[in-house]
């Protein structure tokens, strides 16, 4: 859509922004702003995802044969382990909240900064100490109790360096419960005036519900880990069944949290679709009310089914069939936002811009990552398919199809008003064609390959499941091409991309009425708000008088 | 919104050093720290609630040994603590009032005395540990739940339900170690309260901290009362 | 020759497995439609409302009739997929009655049967077609997960607790056999084959197998030797409650709850039998914690399930009859169990007589007193009891 390069007027970087408000080390180490904070995050997430990401290659390399024949069995088990470990807890659980969501929150309600500029702080700095541990079980010879640290394996069997891990993860939780106490007393308390709860962009709205999550399930994931950390520090037997502990009431306890957990994940994605996809289709948002109830629905229910992942763990039936039953109720309110999207293009005036071509990917890949889940709830099919390739492949549809091509987009459309330039157009759509591709490629035969019955976490597996993993590896390292040339580009563009100006997009949204980038308190005035979030229809009229 | 770009409030920064520059006004400020402070207590409830859980759950599976276990806790120590405990609530209480009236002595003798209630808490917690160490009660390879049982007159439980009071330790361990380093921390953040109201930082227009740390400590209190009559009281007199 | 190296199904050779199947592919219609739905939706819109066709968008707020009919018709498609799969759930739950029992024991990293007939196989499971068969599933170290893909059958194999899974082959043939929990370094080597053969095969194959005993009698050699029938005398008036029978009944305990008497039950009862106090008796039997391993754990089970009066009755008095009677002289009525000295150290392997006499609260020789005469169990149906107010208890 129309770039700057639409616009005739040469534009100007502006004089005073957050970036060059103050120079020197210190003054982005001690900063408060949480501009700097997002992007010093920025950096720390991008290089945990790279360390999973390499992982990760390396997992698919080993699966090319089916004989395990590349690494010995404990240094498989090492990688897969540690691919989850640095994915989810180093990337994914704060991902887009703490570099997004850290940087647009404040700005997008309105306000000079997050309620707490230094908890924001600290909970950087108390994610860097958690991911020094987790960097430290690696460096010192890595940890393969799967990511899920299931007793009594993680606590009494295996001599690798779980406490570490364990220690990481711990740490780097506080980091999210204290963003997450950020975002909630900021939303609460630090409204511009006029920004009602209900004029508040879905972005907002999603983080939010992301919050009560963080906050509200973290702490369990913390008492975990301690249980954990003391019983197999001090050989005491809450878990261990040889002392009378119950190992599934660890599952219990770890479920509780890394249920609700995925939400946490692809919350902050269904926000970051639901800016993009009006603002490209040059529409207010279908069903508004509808989109923000269903991100509190799902956080509220993502508390009640965390057994469904336990259903062939030793759980009673009746339970069972409760957990089931509450599973495909919060499957509706992700069909209600798929709807909502998709209703949002009706009549609209679509622009096939980077962002947009990643959020319609979205809508694609998380149909059908949403849809499948409907089998694993399904507990006469999930007792087939439970722990085979078949959750693996759902679970990578949701959270790379989902919430990393959510990332990715959100990154696109906000990189011009945190940096000031733009990407460059071109080689941005190639990426995510090869994103795209590259990732059905990878994750698609998984799901065959599930049904089949491969187990996961198999260092070698039977010959007949060949074929579909080398198609699998294949697909992964077209992804991994998808992945790498934003990190180039992007960075490229730091120098050499054209200016951006205030609002590239015409883009509602108060972060479209500052700078780019913003000034270091975001808003040379207070703006009062009067209008409705996604308000395109002013925008429109803009377009007309422009031209 | 586009009006918003016309039509825009002066931000009004006062120099009032203590508002910091992301708020407007100092209601605000206050408003949002004690709200903040109490998202933070929600998080120590579902921290404290996974304990619960893990106790509950445990207590009903293995209820014999949870009551030879409990009722091998000496109640006259819970109880002091419980009234020590109160009493730091209560002098805590006072101090957020002095604070309130801009009373810096008082409020620095009541922190005070705050500190020292929990202090002694805390040091009757250790002395129970000790005991429970004399006892061969700590969870681990010198467990022996009917150690000296039979010395001080005590019925021997059988060796199944012995083996279960492990994990009734475990968690009672767990549980009261959890509010015991609650406490300790927030001794020390009553020693640096401590120190900053007697050098004047809590004037009656600006002593949120103050509130807040009051929260906290009326909160851990209110943990104990939870934890007092699970580990100590409900198993004296098994119902059946 | 393709479908031969690049199949894309798994085989279907179990009766639960077209059952399955049929659910999977219910699922997978619905999956197919709505990503078709929405993926013709995007296109369609992309291309239609694309800007150079459509320069001026429309402004639509929403539609609530539209809201309410997106979120009721996948509510109930949902609640239709949750039904089948409940009902699907209560059935692969829920064995046959005339289900034939394995047992199966998990380690790292290595899978162990027993039949019932005394079999013992290590990572190859043989079954018959045509039968229902019943696992019965420990893990002697870490999770495990018992998955057949070829049965859709899979379950957790859990240390200290029982689970079981069922199935029944509807043709012969050889399936994997994984393990589909992450146990350890070898988790990916913790396979199997299991092999399902024509009813008369299988009965080759267990004549061929080389058993020394079938499970019951190797239990009762077990039974015997833990000094169990001391007390189990199957008599009246017995410090143990009769084990005839027991299987599969209601047992009423001391707190006057009721527990069923499964296998579950047996292993609880052995392992901590302070948990659940048979009415009318009184908690004086050792826990046999560490002196039994999950292969004797299940002999015994299968001796336990294998006491019935109207089945193969094995007589329980025979065993005692060789050791000395409890030393009468210590018996004491009414002995407080909690007493010191007492009750503390399980029976000895060797010994057959128990160590606690002092504690021994009752025989046949001392007349019952009030506190531990046998009571009228609410649960134990009588006619099961022939020899008149015999209770069970451990």
């Amino acid at each position: 859509m129309s770039t700057a390069t639409q616009t005739s007027l040469a534009l100007e970087m502006p004089s005073d922004t957050y970036l060059n408000s103050s120079y020197g080390v210190k003054s982005w180490f001690l900063t408060g702003d949480h501009k700097r904070i997002a992007v010093m995050y920025i950096v720390s997430i991008s290089l945990m995802f790279l360390l999973g990401g390499v992982f990760a290659t390396l997992v698919r390399l080993e699966l090319l044969t089916p004989a395990g024949d590349l690494f010995q069995s404990d240094t498989y088990n090492k990688l897969f382990t540690m691919h989850g470990v640095v994915m989810i807890f180093g990337f994914l659980v704060p991902s887009i909240p703490v570099t997004i969501g850290n940087f647009l929150i404040p700005i997008m309600v309105g306000a000079r900064d997050l309620a707490f500029p230094k908890i924001n702080l600290a909970s950087w700095y108390i994610y860097i100490i958690g991911m020094i541990f987790m960097l430290a079980a690696i460096i010192s010879g890595g940890v393969d109790t799967g990511w899920t640290f299931y007793t009594p394996l993680s606590t009494q069997y295996l001599t690798t360096h779980v406490m570490f891990t364990a220690i990481g993860i711990l740490i780097a939780g506080f980091s999210s419960i204290f963003t997450g106490l950020n975002f909630i007393v900021t939303v609460h308390r630090m409204r511009a005036p006029g920004m009602t709860w209900f004029r508040l962009p879905l972005f907002v709205w999603s983080n939010y519900a992301a919050s009560i999550i963080m906050v509200l399930g973290t702490p369990v994931l913390a008492i975990t880990l301690i249980l954990v950390a003391l019983e197999r520090g001090l050989h005491i037997g809450i878990f261990n069944p040889a002392l009378g502990g119950d190992p599934v009431l660890f599952q219990h306890m770890f479920w509780f949290y890394s249920h609700p957990a995925v939400y946490i994940m692809i919350l902050p994605g269904f926000g970051v679709i639901s800016e993009i996809i009006p603002c490209f289709a040059r529409k207010r948002i279908f069903g508004y009310s509808a989109i923000a109830f269903s991100s509190i629905a799902i956080a509220v229910f993502g508390f009640l089914v965390w057994a469904h992942h336990m259903f062939i763990a030793g759980i009673s039936t009746y339970s069972a069939l409760i957990f089931s039953f509450v599973t495909f109720l919060v499957a509706i309110p992700s069909a209600i936002k798929v709807f909502n999207w998709t209703a949002t293009l009706y009549k609209g005036s679509i622009h096939f811009d980077t962002p947009m071509l990643y959020a319609l990917a979205f809508i694609g890949l998380f149909t059908i990552g949403g849809l499948t889940g409907l089998f694993l709830g399904a507990i006469g099919v999930d007792m087939h398919v439970t722990a085979t390739y078949f959750v693996v492949a759902h679970f990578h549809y949701v959270m790379v199809g989902g919430m990393l091509v959510a990332y990715l987009a959100g990154m696109h459309f906000w990189w011009p008003k945190m940096t000031g330039r733009m990407y460059p157009e071109a080689p941005a759509k190639l990426s995510a064609l090869i994103v795209f591709i590259g990732f059905n490629l990878t994750f698609f035969p998984q799901f065959i390959l599930g049904y089949m019955g491969m187990p996961r976490r198999y260092h070698s597996y039977p010959p007949e499941f060949q074929v579909l993993n080398v198609l699998s590896t294949a697909g992964a390292s077209v992804l991994a091409v998808g992945l790498l040339m934003p990190m180039f580009y992007m960075l490229w563009s730091l120098k050499y991309g054209e200016i951006a100006g205030n609002n590239p997009y015409r883009a509602t949204g108060l972060e479209w009425q500052t700078t780019s980038p913003p000034p270091t308190h975001n808003f040379h005035e207070t703006p009062i708000v009067t209008q409705e979030a996604y308000d395109y229809e002013s925008q429109t009229e803009e377009v007309e008088v422009v031209g | 919104m586009s009006d918003s770009q016309t039509t825009t409030l002066q931000a009004h920064h006062h120099h009032d050093p203590s508002l910091l520059v992301q708020f407007d006004t100092a209601y605000q400020q206050k408003d949002a720290s004690q709200f903040g402070m109490w998202v933070f207590l929600i998080t120590e409830i579902m921290f404290f609630g996974g304990l619960f859980g893990a106790y509950l759950i445990y207590r009903n599976l293995y209820n014999p040994a949870f009551v030879a276990a409990s009722t091998s806790i000496a109640i006259k120590w819970g109880a002091i603590n419980t009234a020590v405990l109160i009493c730091s609530s209560l002098t805590m209480a006072m101090g957020v009032h002095s604070a309130a009236l801009g009373a810096r002595k008082l409020l620095v003798f009541w922190l005070g005395a705050t500190l020292v209630l929990g202090s002694v808490f805390l040091g009757i917690k250790g002395i129970e540990y000790y005991d429970k160490y004399t006892e061969h009660h700590i969870p681990g390879a010198n467990f022996d739940f009917n150690y000296d049982r039979a010395e001080k007159g005590e019925k021997l439980v059988p060796a199944d339900v012995a083996t279960q009071t492990s994990i009734f330790f475990a968690l009672y361990f767990a549980m009261t170690g959890m509010h015991a380093l609650h406490m300790i921390i927030g001794a020390g953040i009553l020693v640096f309260l401590i120190w900053r109201a007697y050098h004047g930082a809590y004037p009656p227009h600006h002593y949120t901290m103050v509130e807040n740390f009051g929260l906290y400590w009326h909160f851990v209190d209110i943990i104990w009362i939870f934890l007092f009559p699970l580990l100590y009281l409900v198993s004296r007199s098994p119902v059946h | 020759m393709l479908p031969q190296y690049f199949p894309l199904f798994p085989e279907s050779a179990s009766t639960m497995s077209t059952r399955v199947d049929a659910l999977y592919f219910f699922i997978l219609g619905i999956t197919i439609f709505f990503t078709m739905l929405v993926a013709l939706l995007i296109l369609v819109f992309a291309t239609k409302y694309r800007k150079e066709k459509h320069p001026v968008p429309v402004q639509i707020h929403g539609s609530i009739p539209l809201e309410i009919f997106w979120t009721l018709v996948p509510l109930g498609i949902a609640m239709v997929i949750f039904a089948w799969g409940a009902v699907l759930f209560f059935q692969e739950m829920h064995p046959p009655k005339s289900a034939m029992d394995i047992y199966g024991v998990g380690k790292q990293w290595m899978w162990k049967f027993q039949h019932p007939g005394g079999q013992r196989e290590i990572n190859n499971l043989h079954v018959p077609v045509g039968k229902a068969v019943r696992m019965t599933l420990i893990s002697q170290d870490v999770l495990h997960s018992f998955y057949v893909p070829a049965f859709r059958a899979q379950m957790d194999v859990i240390p200290g607790r029982y689970t079981t899974v069922w199935f029944e082959a509807t043709k012969p043939g050889t399936y994997h056999l994984f393990c589909n929990q992450y146990c350890g370094t070898k988790h990916s080597g913790m396979v199997g084959e299991v092999t399902a053969m024509s009813p008369d095969d299988y009965q080759e194959w267990l004549r061929g197998a080389g058993a020394f005993g079938s499970l019951a009698t190797e239990g009762q050699k077990v039974f015997a030797s833990m000094g169990c029938p001391t007390c189990h005398t199957g008599a009246d008036n017995a410090r143990g409650p009769n084990l005839y029978n027991l299987y599969g009944r209601m047992v009423r305990t001391e707190d006057n709850r009721t527990a069923l008497a499964d296998e579950g039950y047996i292993r609880e009862s052995i392992l901590n039998p302070s948990a659940k106090i048979v009415y009318g008796y009184q908690n004086i039997m050792p826990t046999f914690q560490g002196q039994l391993n999950e292969d004797e754990m299940i002999q015994i089970i299968e001796y336990v399930k294998s006491l019935t009066y109207n089945g193969q009755l094995l007589q329980l008095q025979t065993n005692t009859q060789q050791e000395p009677p409890v030393n009468l002289n210590k018996i004491q009525q009414g002995i407080d169990v909690t007493k010191p000295g007492t009750n503390q150290n399980p029976v000895p392997r060797t010994s057959a007589v128990p160590v606690q006499e002092e504690a021994v609260p009752a025989t046949p020789s001392t007349p019952p007193g009030k506190q531990n005469a046998p009571k009228q169990p609410r649960g134990a149906a009588p006619q099961a009891k022939p020899n008149g107010s015999q209770v069970e208890q451990r």
